[in-house]
């Protein structure tokens, strides 16, 4: 991974009509970089991919790729793979003519096309496949033959759309390690779009948080999961106590509250997850209204002066019954500091 | 087990009511008598042969597979980017055109047929073939444009913006990647353009002139002059060609999913 500028997003304006998806949206990434584009539905963190690979034109902004304007190149001229959400391969030709696609249009010789389709079919484990129609296989063998016919393009980016959304828990988990694989010896860049936090920490470099067509967050798994900087990409990795700051107070829904703990903060919100909170002692107090098992811990909701709190604690801690009034505390010290509320 | 009964008897009656007709006429095709008539008089083929030695019936049914073959194929060369751009795009006016594309399987074929001649024929001296031509693909384009209509909806769109992605053009997406996923749909269309075309009578009534008739026209002429049971024979023949296509399209493409 070399510290370069590689894709660069530059005041992006992405428009479907007269909707504006993504507004001036500025991102670089670097070669061999795995980014990860997280958000809700309707983010706009689609939209950006398909800015990327063509299909979408941009309403205005400048699209680099490797030292060249592509903004205006069109999407068979670009070199950027894409690997539907839908898979999307040709349902009247086999697993090797699916991958032997880009190839043949190139007018490579057939001698390298069919050493380049056996590649990159033995890269995702479906060697012995190249004569089935896409309609024989299974879901998670059709997303890897849509990953090979990217792959054997060699595409300086590749793109991939909620690439492990369709499949089962425990094929999502092995494709998940196989994208992984798949990248470190391909080497090639790739941006895939997720919804889901936990795809996006496990797999990503680097994670770029969307709402509403902008970017909230860029930063690795471990800032974005540990320090969100925004009430959205906080609530969005599970912070579930989220308190607006004001005066060095937090602010609750009966007024103001003292912070405590000697801490000043001057940001205008914090933030803790429920794991955050401590039960049991404390300057607060308040009325258990549920409790959960989950296995390896319990959940609460709490009744507070600050309004209602979301508590979880070791499953091995006795446990509260719900009715019942505890002692609990925010530790000023271990909140997620909030810049944007 | 009344309602039971009632729908047998239901049933009974819509068979006699679609097939007698049909019975009749291969029963009076091998007739032995002179003239077309039911019961037949005696068995025998040789109103079968008869037809073979018709000369106006070998001209118009040679009329009438040129219209059915080139009028359909003409059809589907309109027809298929219509249903393409109407499946694929939001077209303005897209309902309007639509509307228009089917308005033939909408309006009675004897306005058809008197439009065509009072405002192409006459005026514009067009030959009554190329009158002829145009109006059975005039025809067999709503059914060309719905047939594939159909075909296109069960096509994923997002197959055409991969191969897009992987290099192709436009146009090499549509013949590499759209064209071989409908063909049993183009199929369809043609095999059902054929027969519309083939089985025409209202609006080739009114196109037909001095020695160009399509084969049904070419019949009722015939019966006005001849009443001999050839007709009933080259009517079952003709039926029996319609039934075989029918049932080998059914067979090899599963044509009723289509129509």
């Amino acid at each position: 991974m070399s510290d370069e500028t590689y894709l660069d997003l530059s005041d992006l304006t992405l428009a479907y009509g007269k909707t504006v998806a993504v507004e001036r949206l500025n991102l670089s990434i670097r070669k061999g970089e795995l980014i990860a584009l997280l958000g809700p539905s309707g983010c706009g963190k689609t939209t950006t991919m398909r800015a990327i690979t063509g299909l979408l034109r941009p309403a205005s902004g400048k699209i680099t790729l490797d030292g060249a304007d592509i903004t205006h190149v069109p999407a068979n001229k670009r070199h950027v793979g894409l690997v539907f959400q839908s898979y999307a391969l040709f349902p009247h030709l086999t697993v090797f003519e699916n991958v032997a696609f880009g190839l043949r249009l190139k007018k490579r010789p057939s001698a390298e096309i069919n050493q380049r389709v056996e590649a990159g079919l033995a890269m995702v484990g479906l060697g012995k496949f190249h004569s089935r129609k896409p309609a024989e296989l299974s879901g998670g063998q059709q997303q890897r033959v849509a990953l090979a016919r990217s792959l054997v393009m060699e595409p300086k980016v590749l793109l991939l759309d909620e690439p492990l959304s369709n499949l089962d828990a425990r094929l999502r988990l092995e494709m998940r390690t196989e994208l992984q694989r798949v990248q470190r010896e391909s080497g090639v860049t790739m941006v895939f779009v997720t919804h889901d936090q936990n795809e996006a920490l496990a797999l990503a470099d680097r994670i770029v948080v969307m709402k509403e067509g902008a970017i909230e967050q860029v930063g690795s798994p471990e800032d974005v999961y540990n320090r969100p900087r925004s009430r959205f990409v906080a609530d969005f990795v599970g912070f579930e106590n989220i308190f607006a700051v004001k005066d060095g107070n937090i602010v609750t829904e009966n007024g103001a509250m003292a912070l405590g703990g000697g801490l000043s903060v001057n940001a205008p919100g914090l933030a803790w997850r429920p794991n955050m909170v401590t039960l049991g002692e404390g300057r607060f107090e308040g009325e258990v209204l549920g409790a959960a098992f989950a296995g390896g811990s319990r959940e609460y909701l709490l009744k507070s002066p600050l309004g209602p709190i979301k508590a979880e604690m070791d499953a091995a801690a006795p446990a509260f019954k719900p009715g019942s009034k505890i002692a609990f505390d925010l530790p000023p010290e271990r909140a997620a500091v909030l810049e944007r509320m | 087990m009344t309602s039971r009964l009632l729908s047998y008897v239901t049933l009974t009656l819509v068979l006699i009511f679609l097939l007698g007709p049909f019975v009749i006429i291969v029963a009076a095709a091998l007739s032995g008598g002179e003239t077309l008539a039911f019961p037949p008089q005696g068995l025998s083929l040789k109103w079968v042969m008869k037809v073979f030695e018709v000369e106006s019936f070998r001209a118009s049914f040679a009329l009438s597979m040129f219209l059915a073959i080139f009028g359909t194929l003409a059809a589907l060369v309109l027809g298929v980017p219509v249903a393409y751009a109407a499946s694929r795009y939001r077209l303005p006016f897209g309902e309007t055109i639509r509307t228009i594309v089917s308005a033939p399987i909408i309006v009675p074929g004897i306005i058809v047929g008197l439009a065509l001649l009072r405002y192409l024929v006459i005026p514009l001296d067009v030959s009554v073939g190329v009158a002829l031509f145009i109006a059975h693909t005039a025809l067999i384009l709503p059914y060309a444009v719905r047939v594939v209509s159909a075909s296109l909806d069960n096509l994923r769109s997002d197959i055409e913006e991969a191969a897009v992605i992987l290099g192709s053009s436009r146009v090499a997406t549509f013949f590499r990647i759209v064209l071989p996923n409908i063909q049993s749909g183009i199929l369809a269309a043609f095999i059902l353009g054929f027969v519309t075309s083939f089985n025409q009578v209202p609006v080739s009534l009114f196109l037909s002139g001095p020695g160009v008739r399509t084969l049904p026209i070419d019949m009722i002429w015939y019966m006005e002059i001849t009443y001999d049971p050839s007709v009933a024979a080259l009517a079952a023949l003709l039926a029996f060609l319609s039934i075989s296509i029918v049932f080998l399209a059914e067979r090899f493409l599963g044509f009723s999913r289509y129509v």
